[in-house]
């Protein structure tokens, strides 16, 4: 909320500058956003009146003016088609400074000499831009400083308030805040009841009256709605960010300002029966005032007649009832609309407006009729007219009621850390404006006034005093707890470290959007488990991830669009799916690397990656926990991997991830530079390994004999290695593949495996008997198992 | 010479070991030095040959030169096994001075890649607070609206649900919009004493220069007995000075979160301009970094926690903001983009 200092000052006006008034409203948690001048830094400028205004003898858009500031009178040139005698301007004089430090000085334009400038309102920064000059009002005192006249000596303070300080969205709330921080007295000004000078009300039916308890309303009769609304109106509206349109909405929104209290005029001609509050019908329509149809939901509060609905209760006025300048006889509506009531209906509408804002928040149930007695007098003021009696409807039965909120010191003791003292506590309290009435010895019924929405417990009467008394008073001391032993998970990997070994292999970690592009995602995932935002923020933002690939891989294409040749990059993160038990979120672990095996170097010429790399990169994931053995690499068609280089990972018969090429034709869609090669693995099928458990060491010595066997292309090493491990005997300690060759001088669709075997007993030292045996069983069961052949 | 060195066996012996220990000086391999050894020391050497002169000699003069020969025989050896020394020192000297490699050529392998710097200010707060005894926990991305609205004391309609622009799925599934939610969850599933911290994804659906639709928050809860507000102004302070590593000056200012009240927003010194004012505090020379409270009696309520037995408190940080104000990233957006010029610049 925007308000001008000066205006809160006229309502209470602590003995400190502008600063800290703004430092101190900041520490009672009313936070100050900025603070402006509420006008442009310049000087020279007076109130003038233009005498006579000619057309430029040589320039169509052209007037020379002569202008007066009460003691001497200056030619001006002026281009602002609105220049014409008779007219109150700002004049910068010569030898005044505008805004920026611009200096006016005696000039000539198209010939004739200018003595000064007229000034528009922007240019003296008091507005927006326009193509005319201002106009003051006729009775300004030619020859005054502009700045004065205009009491431009003001700031605009800038303020964000909580949704709870509701109270303080109009400059009385702000005052009584002000005054409580500094104990200084508020000059609330005096409300006085307009006596009716006819009979004429207009009816009003509350049907919804637990929405709305109190309506009240006023006729108001033969009013002038083209009458100027007063300068200083319009400038306290400006400096507080609202826009004057005419006198009866100047007036309502200067109430709404001043008191809090949103106002709304009818034209009364144009209502057609009773005014009835009720609940919309669904799909009723209202054209409201800035001319958008809305189709109303039955949830809405509505202001109606015979005709239908007139207003959206508390967020704004409808078209067809609108003041113009041709109203003559208004109905004036003060009204409390229940915070619940309003809440979040303007947003479901797409609307926000200042008096929804404040019904939202709760405003001051017992100030309906002195808005409206206020609002009447300002505008009787302005455009004449006569007011007719004040109509009020209310179920005092609906009301809110005053809160009554119990005190305990000793509560405020505890939860602050700090005795204030009960005398201390009742200030406070007092000054707040609560009724406070001592029930015991440190212990009180606390009363809460009908403007403030936010007590309702012992614990924001804590913050009251807290607020007041100064957080920063506040004691300040060491947490202190029992130090109880956590239970600890040995065998659990944590995701620290997993992180931490793709990090020393050289990845970089990656953080992506968890809503992917649907497109990407297609080429990832083809099932139809993908769960879709209702409002995204736009459609490659739409659809949360089933897999980290389709992140990786934009992530991968953004990097080689800028030229980074070599790319490793891993994320850690969930991943969402929809399943026959709900929504699965499943904390995964992935990775894509792309280019060179190394930077490249002086060392070797380094080759592009392969599918090794990254199994080598998973195998490392897999041993952190100690279980790598309960781990298999399966291959396994992906749609999204390369059919001949993919692999599904699993423990136990449970599959828990994927590694493996990208698919040359995704590859291909997305631009990438290939070959890329991807990971993913569960959290949960990885993290928890075993505890490491001692094995003896063999004090006898190990034996080692190679074989080299040939055996067909198709047969996979695992099942070769798990033949040997079946038929080498309970002494073998190791198989180890040392080379394979399936070049020049293999029959064609074969392979030359060699591989190293190692037995140790553990008590006794094996016989070359014993291994000549053992090498003859594996040679039997391979030939056997796989037709091997044995070697050279 | 034999019949010189039979004549005069003594005299002769000075000079014969001189003789023999300038050629020594002059040999310049192990090769020569054996030639030289047996030349001189060898059965047929000439030292040696000098001992068969002996029998010459009375039996008096006899051991007395005999001792004599000895002498030079081993000063001639040691001559030999100095030189020897000498030569294969500056052998391997030479060997490791054409053995000189560049020390300043690149090493082989890897070089290690980093932590993106969100998770590293994640984790660096985590530790601060594990070593504090907080439990890390986690929760759920997708929530209900209950425990991401509802039971933070923050009813449908609620004003301040309008500062949570939240991604919906359907009327009562979302993004969940802050870590808070998983406060509930603990308390939900455990007994107090509770201290934990939530680090995790948040949504909001906005985006814009300074807003990404995603970003990380941590959230810490301790509940106990005697719970208050100056333990948890005491926790905030300390976090922060261990987190930018330095004394500087905390401010509290009452705030609003429907979940927690009394509530405070928590400003530190600008570590930009220390305090001075500039253009990332906006001139105010405070940086807001937190929000902090005691839990709201309501939260208690929904999780069945007796508010008059416990108390606690709950504070919230963002943790892209922290990140950006300790590494100086100026750009929000640079954290999703996963730029390597980028990420590699995190150690
Ligand atoms: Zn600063």
């Amino acid at each position: 909320m925007k308000v001008s200092e000066q205006w809160l000052r006229e309502w209470v006006n602590p003995q400190i500058d502008s600063d800290e008034l703004v430092e101190q409203l900041t520490m009672a948690g009313l936070e100050v956003d900025g603070i402006e001048p509420v006008a442009g830094d310049f000087r020279g400028v007076v109130v003038a009146e233009i005498q006579q205004a000619e057309q430029h003898p040589d320039a169509d858009k052209l007037r020379v003016c002569q202008v007066t500031n009460g003691s001497e009178v200056f030619q001006v040139v002026c281009g602002a088609p609105n220049a014409r005698a008779g007219i109150k301007v700002a004049l910068a004089e010569v030898g005044a400074v505008l805004p920026g430090n611009f200096k006016i000085k005696k000039a000539k334009l198209r010939g004739v000499e200018s003595y000064g400038m007229l000034c528009g309102a922007d240019e003296i920064g008091l507005g927006e831009k326009s193509d005319g000059i201002m106009e003051l009002p006729a009775d300004a005192p030619v020859g005054a400083d502009i700045r004065c006249y205009l009491k431009l000596e003001d700031n605009v303070i800038d303020i964000d308030l909580t949704p709870n300080r509701g109270d303080c969205l109009s400059v009385a709330g702000l005052a009584r805040e002000v005054g409580v921080l500094n104990k200084a007295d508020v000059n609330s000004i005096k409300i006085n009841a307009v006596s009716a000078t006819h009979d004429d009300i207009h009816e009003v039916v509350v049907d919804a009256d637990g929405d709305c308890p109190r309506y009240v309303g006023r006729v108001i009769n033969n009013i002038d709605a083209t009458a100027a609304t007063p300068l200083w109106m319009v400038e306290r509206l400006r400096r507080s960010g609202i826009r004057s349109i005419d006198a009866v909405v100047d007036v309502t929104n200067y109430v709404l300002l001043e008191l809090g209290q949103p106002m709304h005029a009818f034209d009364r001609d144009k209502l057609q029966g009773a005014i009835q509050v009720r609940m919309a019908s669904e799909g009723e329509k209202l054209t409201l005032l800035d001319e958008q149809e809305i189709k109303l939901t039955a949830d809405t509060l509505v202001i109606a007649d015979n005709s239908g609905p007139l207003a959206m209760a508390g967020v704004m006025g409808g078209a067809a009832t609108g003041v113009g300048s041709e109203t003559k006889n208004i109905f004036l509506e003060s009204a409390f609309f229940k915070p619940t009531t309003i809440a979040g209906k303007a947003r479901s509408y797409g609307l926000h407006t200042d008096s929804s804002h404040r019904f939202e928040r709760g405003v001051d149930f017992e100030l309906q009729r002195q808005a409206v007695e206020r609002a009447t007098a300002l505008l009787l003021d302005i455009s004449g007219g006569e007011a007719g009696p004040v109509v009020e409807v209310v179920s005092e039965g609906k009301l809110p009621k005053w809160n009554t909120v119990s005190l305990r010191e000793e509560r405020v003791k505890s939860l602050l850390a700090l005795d204030i003292g009960a005398d201390e506590i009742v200030d406070i309290l007092k000054r707040l404006g609560l009724g406070v009435e001592e029930v015991a010895a440190g212990e009180w019924s606390v009363s809460v006034p009908s403007y403030r929405f936010d007590i309702a417990i012992e614990a924001d009467l804590v913050e009251e005093l807290a607020r007041i008394y100064g957080y920063n008073r506040l004691p300040v001391c060491a947490p202190t707890a029992t130090l109880t032993p956590k239970p600890a998970n040995e065998a659990k990997v944590s995701i620290k470290s997993l992180r931490r070994v793709l990090l020393a292999r050289g990845y970089n970690e990656a953080i992506t959007y968890s809503f992917v592009d649907p497109k990407m995602q297609a080429y990832f995932d083809t099932s139809d488990q993908g769960i879709e935002l209702a409002n995204p923020i736009s459609a490659d933002m739409s659809l949360m991830r089933t897999s980290l690939w389709p992140g990786l891989a934009q992530a991968l294409q953004y990097n080689q669009n800028r030229q980074q040749q070599r790319v490793r990059l891993f994320e850690s993160g969930l991943t969402f799916k929809r399943s026959s038990a709900g929504i699965e979120q499943v904390a995964k672990i992935g990775g894509v690397i792309a280019g060179g095996r190394h930077e490249e170097n002086w060392l070797e010429k380094t080759e592009s990656v392969d599918f090794y790399d990254v199994k080598g990169d998973v195998e490392a994931l897999l041993a952190m926990g100690g279980a790598a053995q309960e781990f298999t690499f399966v291959a396994k068609a992906h749609h999204a991997l390369h059919p001949g280089q993919s692999a599904a990972i699993m423990r136990n018969g449970e599959e828990v991830g994927f590694v493996g090429a990208l698919h040359p034709t995704i590859e291909k869609a997305l631009g990438l530079n290939g070959p890329v090669y991807l990971f993913e693995l569960s959290l949960a099928g990885i993290e928890q390994g075993v505890i490491a458990s001692f094995t003896e060491l063999s004090k006898f010595p190990e034996v080692r004999r190679d074989l080299s066997i040939l055996v067909s292309s198709s047969v996979e090493l695992s099942a070769i290695v798990d033949g040997m491990k079946a038929s080498a005997g309970e002494w073998l300690t190791d198989v180890r593949l040392f080379d394979l060759y399936d070049g020049k001088g293999i029959e064609p669709d074969h392979k030359s495996l060699a591989l190293g075997l190692t037995w140790q007993h553990t008590s006794r030292t094996l016989t070359d008997e014993e291994i000549s045996e053992f090498i003859g069983n594996v040679i039997n069961s391979l030939e056997k198992q796989f037709s091997a052949k044995l070697r050279g | 010479m034999q019949s010189f060195l039979e004549e005069n066996t003594m005299e002769n012996l000075s000079a014969l070991v001189e003789q023999a220990q300038a050629a020594v000086e002059q040999a310049t391999d192990e090769q020569v030095l054996e030639q030289l050894r047996v030349q001189y020391l060898g059965k047929k050497g000439e030292i040696t040959q000098l001992l068969k002169s002996l029998g010459k000699l009375s039996a008096e003069e006899r051991p007395q030169a005999g001792a004599k020969i000895n002498v030079a025989k081993q000063q001639v050896n040691e001559s030999i096994t100095a030189r020897k020394t000498t030569l294969s020192d500056a052998a391997l000297n030479e060997k490791l001075a054409s053995e000189t490699i560049d020390v300043t050529l690149p090493g082989r392998g890897h070089c290690c890649g980093n932590l993106h710097p969100v998770t590293h200010t994640m984790e660096r707060i985590e530790e601060f607070f594990a070593n504090m005894g907080y439990d890390v926990a986690q929760g759920p991305e997708i929530e209900d609206d209950y425990h991401n609205f509802e039971a933070l004391n923050i009813p449908s309609h609620h004003p301040a649900r309008a500062m949570h622009d939240t991604f919906y799925f359907d009327a009562h599934t979302l993004l969940r919009t802050h870590t808070s939610p998983v406060q509930v969850r603990v308390m939900e599933g455990e007994e107090p004493p509770l201290r934990v911290i939530c680090p995790g994804r948040v949504y909001r659906c906005d985006s814009d220069l300074t807003h990404t639709p995603m970003f990380h928050q941590v959230e810490g809860l301790v509940v106990d007995k005697d719970v208050n507000f100056a333990q948890l102004k005491g926790t905030v302070e300390e976090f922060l000075k261990v987190f930018f590593e330095k004394e500087l000056a905390v401010r509290f200012r009452p705030s609003y979160f429907p979940f927690t009240e009394p509530s405070a927003e928590v400003d530190i010194a600008c570590v930009m301009c220390n305090g001075e004012g500039c253009r990332v505090c906006s001139h105010t020379g405070w940086l807001e970094v937190m929000g902090c409270g005691m839990v709201h009696p309501n939260v208690f309520k929904s999780s069945d926690i007796d508010s008059e037995k416990y108390s606690g408190f709950a504070f919230g940080m963002g943790v892209e903001r922290l990140a950006m104000l300790r590494y100086g990233v100026n750009d929000l957006r640079l954290f999703f983009e996963n730029d390597l010029k980028f990420l590699s610049q995190f150690n």
